[in-house]
């Protein structure tokens, strides 16, 4: 049997990769996947509580999850189709309005 | 019955219409809502008066002005015999005065800001006298202040009307601060400011004394000197005197209604009213009777060179006022209000008389530049004659009778004081009796002296301007008639009605004293006329001579003792030259400006900086987020 430290060492490491994509890099889309990765690291560790306390709510949690992430992908897609119309680009450097 | 409350509100009502609708609609009509109302108020004061003379007195609370802790006070009226009187006097003088401003004021621009304005005056003063404690009283005295400065300065596109009206204001300030912290001393003395309580329980206090400014004073000395502050600014007394000729560049009837019949007589009412009190203090009495004589000699003395025609009655209203404290610090106090009220008459008849000259001289005030307008203007002449005969003192007539009674008095009196004031009393009535008819006969009799338009444009003053000036000589002569001495056969009734507030004064002298004061003031009175007549219409080169060889005392009397100049360099010039130098100069240039610029400076430059932050790049605030969380987690787990 896998150890329950072994899926939250992969928990995390998807997690991490999720937050330094979302930093580093610049297209808009990559970002948005980044931040999908950072929600589904937080998905692994959440199921790997679950079966470990054996208490079904962490896997409850996790289906909120999966479809807030549902419905925050369709409105981001969306804007960032809106953004794409309005400035021809996807490039984050380019988006720089508010500053001040 | 509350139909007192009409007296003060009906002029109120009409200074409300005029002030909102006089502009565009009333116009030309203005003066009917003011004088309908005034009129009124006169009726309503005479019933008034019939109630009071029956016995009955009112006072009453009408509303709770101010409620805070301890301190309670009430919009309230106190109606007495001394309330009576004054209401009197003052409805009967601003009817009249108004319905003469019908026709003085014709044409003017401003007409209905003038009704507006001389009905709350009226307002005020009637406030004043009604008031039953001294909040009201002092609120009163600061609304009839507030429309003496209006009224002064009516004409305000004269830079020397409005600097007098300026004047009078800042003048006042000085009295009043004085008044204002008599006010406070009564409020912690007796815990309450109404008259009542305050005049009942002011015996109880006689012989404390206060630590004021690090003295030990006696306590009612303290506060009937500084309620006497506020009596010498509203009445012209020294030091204080100096705005009361200034005001002159007011519209006449201003100068007739409140700069000689109702206002300036408040610092009387003020001391007779609160006479509970100065009675304590004989040394505050002292002073009081001093101040009066002082003034009214030197008022007298400055009376007797002037050529401006409205100067001379101002002067002579501020030596009258000094006659009528003198009469209160020797403790006569029914007899300086009996010489107020027929004051009132027959100043305001002199003024009207004088606005009358004004208006035949096309804005003549020089009396060398006049002459002879017996002939075009006889019921001016005549109405005016009569006033002077009656302020100089001629048997019959009013002044003579209350000017007695305070000679009389003074004389016979129980104050130190009594025979010193008493010999400057009867100086200054011969001095009276001289200027008053210099002025008559330099303005009606002899040569005209005016250029020659001026004497095509003589005549007659219109009827609504000469029957108030008849309405008001019937109270030059006849007002003092309520109060004929004993001596002399007559009832002495106003002494005996003002008697439950005012008290009896007492005299103590024999018959043949009181024939022989009375005796010297006709005498004194006869003879400033009998000189007057020698000089201005005998041997007219006398004056002359006298001036040139008295130069110096001439050139004194004309420049007013020099007081305004002692007053412009003593007070005047160093507080302009602070405003400029110091207020301007440093305080508002260094520190205030300082101040405003540069906290915005500062901000401005702070957020220069700061804004910097704000680089509008989505990964950028990411990127602190996720430092920040590191670093709270680190610190969390070091803990």
């Amino acid at each position: 049997m896998v150890p329950l430290n072994w899926y939250l060492m992969l928990s995390a490491t998807v997690f991490m990769i999720g937050v330094f994509g979302f930093l580093t890099r610049k297209n808009i889309i990559i970002m948005f996947m980044s931040v999908e990765l950072m929600l589904n690291g937080v998905n692994i560790s959440l199921v790997a509580f679950s079966h470990y306390l054996q208490d079904l709510r962490g896997q409850i949690l996790v289906f909120f999850i999966i479809t807030v992430a549902a419905a925050e992908a369709a409105i981001g897609l969306a804007i960032i189709i809106a953004l794409f119309r309005n400035k021809s680009t996807a490039h984050v450097d380019e988006m720089n309005e508010m500053k001040g | 019955m509350n139909n007192y409350l009409l007296i003060p509100f009906l002029p109120l009502a009409a200074f409300l219409i005029n002030i909102l609708l006089g502009r565009n609609f009333l116009k030309e009509k203005a003066h009917w809502v003011s004088i309908l109302a005034v009129a009124g108020s006169w009726v309503v004061a005479v019933m008034t008066l019939v109630d009071t003379m029956a016995g009955k007195t009112i006072n009453q609370d009408l509303y709770s002005w101010i409620v805070s802790g301890n301190f309670k006070v009430s919009v309230g009226f106190l109606i007495d015999q001394l309330t009576v009187v004054m209401l009197i006097v003052v409805t009967t003088c601003s009817t009249l005065i108004h319905i003469y401003s019908v026709g003085y004021m014709h044409g003017d621009k401003g007409y209905y800001r003038f009704f507006a304005y001389l009905s709350l005056f009226t307002f005020c003063m009637l406030m004043l006298v009604m008031a039953n404690n001294f909040l009201q009283l002092y609120f009163g005295w600061e609304g009839v202040g507030l429309c003496s400065y209006f009224l002064i300065g009516y004409y305000f596109d004269k830079k020397s009307a409005s600097d007098a009206g300026k004047k009078a204001f800042i003048v006042n300030r000085f009295g009043d601060f004085g008044f204002g912290i008599g006010i406070f001393m009564i409020f912690l003395t007796f815990g309450t400011i109404y008259y009542e309580p305050v005049f009942a329980q002011a015996g109880g206090f006689a012989n404390n004394t206060v630590n004021f400014l690090g003295y030990d004073v006696h306590l009612m000395t303290l506060i009937a000197l500084l309620l006497f502050c506020g009596s010498v600014g509203k009445s012209a007394q020294m030091p204080l005197h100096v705005w009361l000729p200034d005001a002159m560049e007011g519209p006449t009837p201003v100068s007739a209604l409140i700069h000689a019949a109702t206002m300036v007589t408040a610092g009387v009412f003020l001391v007779a009213r609160c006479s509970p009190i100065f009675s304590l203090s004989e040394t505050a009495l002292m002073v009081v009777a001093l101040t009066g004589a002082i003034t009214s000699l030197f008022a007298a003395t400055i009376g007797l060179v002037q050529n401006d025609i409205k100067r001379i009655i101002a002067y002579s209203t501020i030596s009258q006022l000094g006659y009528m404290f003198l009469a209160c610090g020797v403790g006569a106090y029914s007899a300086g209000v009996f010489h107020l009220y027929t004051h009132a008459f027959f100043k305001a008849l002199l003024f009207l008389c004088a606005g009358s000259v004004m208006h035949a001289m096309a804005g003549e005030l020089n009396l060398q530049k006049m002459g002879g307008l017996k002939k075009y203007m006889p019921v001016t002449y005549l109405t005016m004659l009569l006033a002077s005969l009656s302020i100089a003192g001629v048997p019959g007539f009013a002044g003579f009778f209350s000017k007695d009674e305070i000679l009389w008095l003074a004389y016979s009196g129980p104050s130190p004081v009594g025979k010193l004031v008493w010999a400057i009393g009867t100086v200054v009535a011969f001095l009276t009796a001289f200027y008053s008819f210099r002025l008559i006969f330099l303005t009606f009799h002899g040569k005209f002296r005016g250029t020659h338009e001026q004497e095509h444009h003589l005549h007659e003053s219109p009827k609504v301007m000469t029957i108030p000036l008849i309405l008001l000589c019937v109270g030059a002569i006849a007002s003092g008639w309520v109060g004929i001495p004993h001596l002399l056969g007559g009832g002495a009734h106003f002494t005996e009605f003002m008697k439950p507030v005012l008290g009896h004064p007492e005299g103590h002298g024999t018959h043949s004293e009181e024939w022989m004061v009375m005796a010297v003031s006709v005498i004194a009175g006869f003879s400033g006329i009998g000189l007057a007549a020698l000089f201005y219409l005998v041997r007219t080169d006398i004056p002359v001579k006298l001036a040139a060889g008295l130069s110096g005392v001439h050139k004194l009397l004309f420049n007013k003792y020099y007081v305004d100049e002692f007053y412009s360099f003593l007070i005047v010039r160093p507080a302009i030259w602070t405003a400029k130098n110091i207020l301007i100069g440093i305080t508002d240039a260094k520190i205030i400006e300082a101040i405003v610029n540069g906290v915005p400076k500062a901000i401005g430059g702070f957020s220069q900086v700061i804004r910097k932050v704000q680089t509008g790049f989505l990964q950028h605030y990411a990127t602190i987020m996720a430092t920040g969380i590191l670093i709270i987690i680190a610190l969390m787990l070091l803990r």
